[in-house]
């Protein structure tokens, strides 16, 4: 994919092989091989396509996280119902003690 | 097994004593087993569950102090939605074995009006599809009644097919984020109704995208998801996104035709000439009805809607998925490797491909040096095209368009669709939901034999007119 600037004339860098596992570690994904030759032009393809968006002068708006004006809500802070500890471990394969067991850090 | 009966009708004949809950849900639960072998709408039937609700249902009706306004009534849940002790993965593997401590919101509401949960329905995983083809690891596609060889639409694609192929009462409750209720509704011929987004609690929804996700409801007519959608609507304090509205009475309105109608135009290019015809013909009844029929153009939502939607919300649904690394629930591996060698490993075998390309996509849109060039943008890009909308409700009470721009496909066609090709099908629908417009798909009749949908879009909040709307198509369409 050649290389596109934005309006703001900041450079797009190309998204290449590279780029791709740098994404895909972020994300922790391995991709294999077969993945990986699969997923790079579809995604250069998407992302072209959505390079339409830098046709639209947004300069003058702020961003819409919502879609509706929300309030901020907070409620008085006083214990409430919680999950057990025994429930919250219901899911988990991994526990011990009373805790979720994980891998190792270091 | 009876004549099919809406809700209300069925109810009614429970309350009356002349429909035993136990024997229909025993005689339901059959059904959906038997089609279940070939059309996969369901991703788990909960046959147990189920039954033991019945027989509570039927102790109280028996001492008459049961009012339920979905008293008996089999009722599916999209598998993304929580119920306490039903395995719950969003139709995927990587949620494999979780068995949620709780109810969502919607599930406590259906169940204290009476309703009897059945079974959690088939969908793209984690509603990542427009197709219900992107199916999760191990699970399966939900096959379209009218034609097995087709699709059910997706997300939402078992709650819309069962209730197309059930011979008894039936609604589900579905959600959308980019047009997952609409879609199937249209695809198999059935109604489904979104809401204004915040107007039903989210809480306990596998989250795709937070800002867009909406529960809903689909039903064998406007009536039926109507009543759905007014029982599991209302303010919840466990959603911090929830709107203060209270629920409104949507399923004693009457049909109303006397509205201003702006026709879509440029969402009407591109689609099938059959498409395009079966819309216009329930547009023409609908003026000679007293409606006031207009054209107008959303040209900024035609032509960057798709974009900024799918950039926010793999954006969004990258985050909401990182929280799935092997450790509290769903797959589990053997414990060993660090702790990114081990999430890698869970995640790389637990996601299926549509799940992963979204998660790349997302991730890329949020990464230091790109967020502001793609993610941001979008969110900025929002702001405009939800302003357009805005200045389209200053003249007209409902837009209108085809809900999708073809009939249901085969799977060998969807097959062939690269993902963008995939995405840009979604142009009709995802203008509304990223605006969290409420709307309605309404069948409006078929090209060649698949059903084709008309979607009805309201302002915020305007449930009300929405509904009348969709009754309305209904009644001049009949």
């Amino acid at each position: 994919m050649e290389k596109e600037t934005t309006p703001g004339g900041k450079e797009k860098p190309p998204v290449d092989r590279e780029l791709l596992l740098r994404v895909a570690a972020n994300a922790r994904l391995n991709l294999r091989e077969e993945e990986i030759k699969k997923f790079l032009p579809q995604l250069q393809e998407i992302l072209t396509a959505f390079g339409k968006l830098d046709e639209l002068d947004v300069s003058a708006e702020k961003p819409s996280f919502q879609p509706l004006r929300l309030e901020n809500v907070s409620r008085q802070d006083s214990a409430g119902k919680c999950l057990s500890q025994e429930d919250a471990l219901r899911n988990t394969k991994h526990k011990k003690d009373g805790y979720f067991l994980g891998p190792k850090v270091v | 097994m009876r004549k099919t009966l809406s809700i209300k009708e069925f109810v009614s004949e429970v309350k009356k004593g002349n429909i035993s809950v136990l024997e229909h849900t025993e005689q339901v639960l059959q059904q959906a087993e038997e089609s279940n072998r070939e059309h996969h709408h369901f991703n788990i039937i909960a046959k147990k569950e189920a039954l033991k609700q019945a027989e509570e249902a039927e102790a109280l009706i028996r001492t008459g102090r049961h009012k339920g306004k979905l008293l008996g009534l089999p009722v599916s849940v999209k598998d993304c939605i929580c119920v306490k002790g039903i395995e719950s993965r969003a139709g995927s593997k990587i949620l494999s074995g979780y068995m949620p401590l709780f109810d969502a919101t919607v599930i406590g509401k259906a169940r204290a009006e009476g309703a009897i949960i059945i079974g959690k329905t088939a969908q793209d995983e984690f509603g990542f599809g427009t197709f219900s083809a992107n199916v999760g690891v191990g699970f399966e596609r939900p096959r379209n009644p009218l034609d097995p060889s087709r699709s059910c639409g997706g997300s939402s694609g078992g709650s819309a097919g069962f209730t197309a192929l059930s011979s008894f009462a039936h609604a589900s409750i579905a959600e959308s984020t980019g047009g997952s209720i609409a879609c199937p509704a249209s695809f198999c011929g059935v109604v489904g109704l979104t809401p204004t987004y915040g107007r039903v609690s989210r809480y306990g929804l596998i989250d795709y995208a937070n800002s867009l996700d909406k529960i809903g409801s689909i039903g064998k007519s406007v009536e039926d998801a109507a009543l759905l959608l007014e029982v599991i609507s209302g303010h919840d304090a466990n959603d911090s996104t929830s709107l203060p509205e209270e629920a409104l009475p949507l399923s004693s309105l009457r049909w109303e035709s006397k509205f201003r109608v702006g026709v879509l135009r440029d969402f009407f290019e591109g689609c099938d000439d059959a498409v395009q015809k079966q819309c216009m013909r329930a547009l023409d009844e609908l003026e000679k009805h007293g409606a006031i029929v207009e054209e107008i153009e959303l040209p900024l939502n035609a032509k960057y809607g798709i974009a900024a939607y799918y950039l926010i919300s793999t954006a969004e649904s990258s985050t909401n998925l990182a929280r799935y690394c092997g450790m509290r629930y769903g797959l589990h591996e053997r414990l060993e490797g660090n702790f990114n060698e081990y999430f890698s490993k869970v995640r790389s075998c637990g996601f299926g491909e549509e799940a992963k390309r979204r998660i790349l996509l997302g991730t890329f849109a949020r990464m230091a040096g790109f967020r502001d060039a793609y993610y941001l943008r979008a969110m900025k890009a929002r702001t405009k095209l939800i302003g357009e909308f805005k200045r389209a409700f200053e003249r007209f009470d409902l837009l209108a368009n085809p809900t999708m721009p073809i009939a249901a496909p085969t799977f060998e066609e969807i097959g062939k669709l690269s993902p963008m090709q995939q995405y840009a099908m979604d142009l009709c629908t995802v203008p509304a939901n990223l605006a969290g417009l409420p709307h309605a798909s309404v069948p409006v009749g078929s090209g060649g034999k698949m059903p084709v949908g008309l979607m009805l879009t309201a302002d915020h909040l305007q449930e009300e007119k929405l509904v009348k709307g969709a009754l309305a198509l209904e009644a001049v369409l009949k």
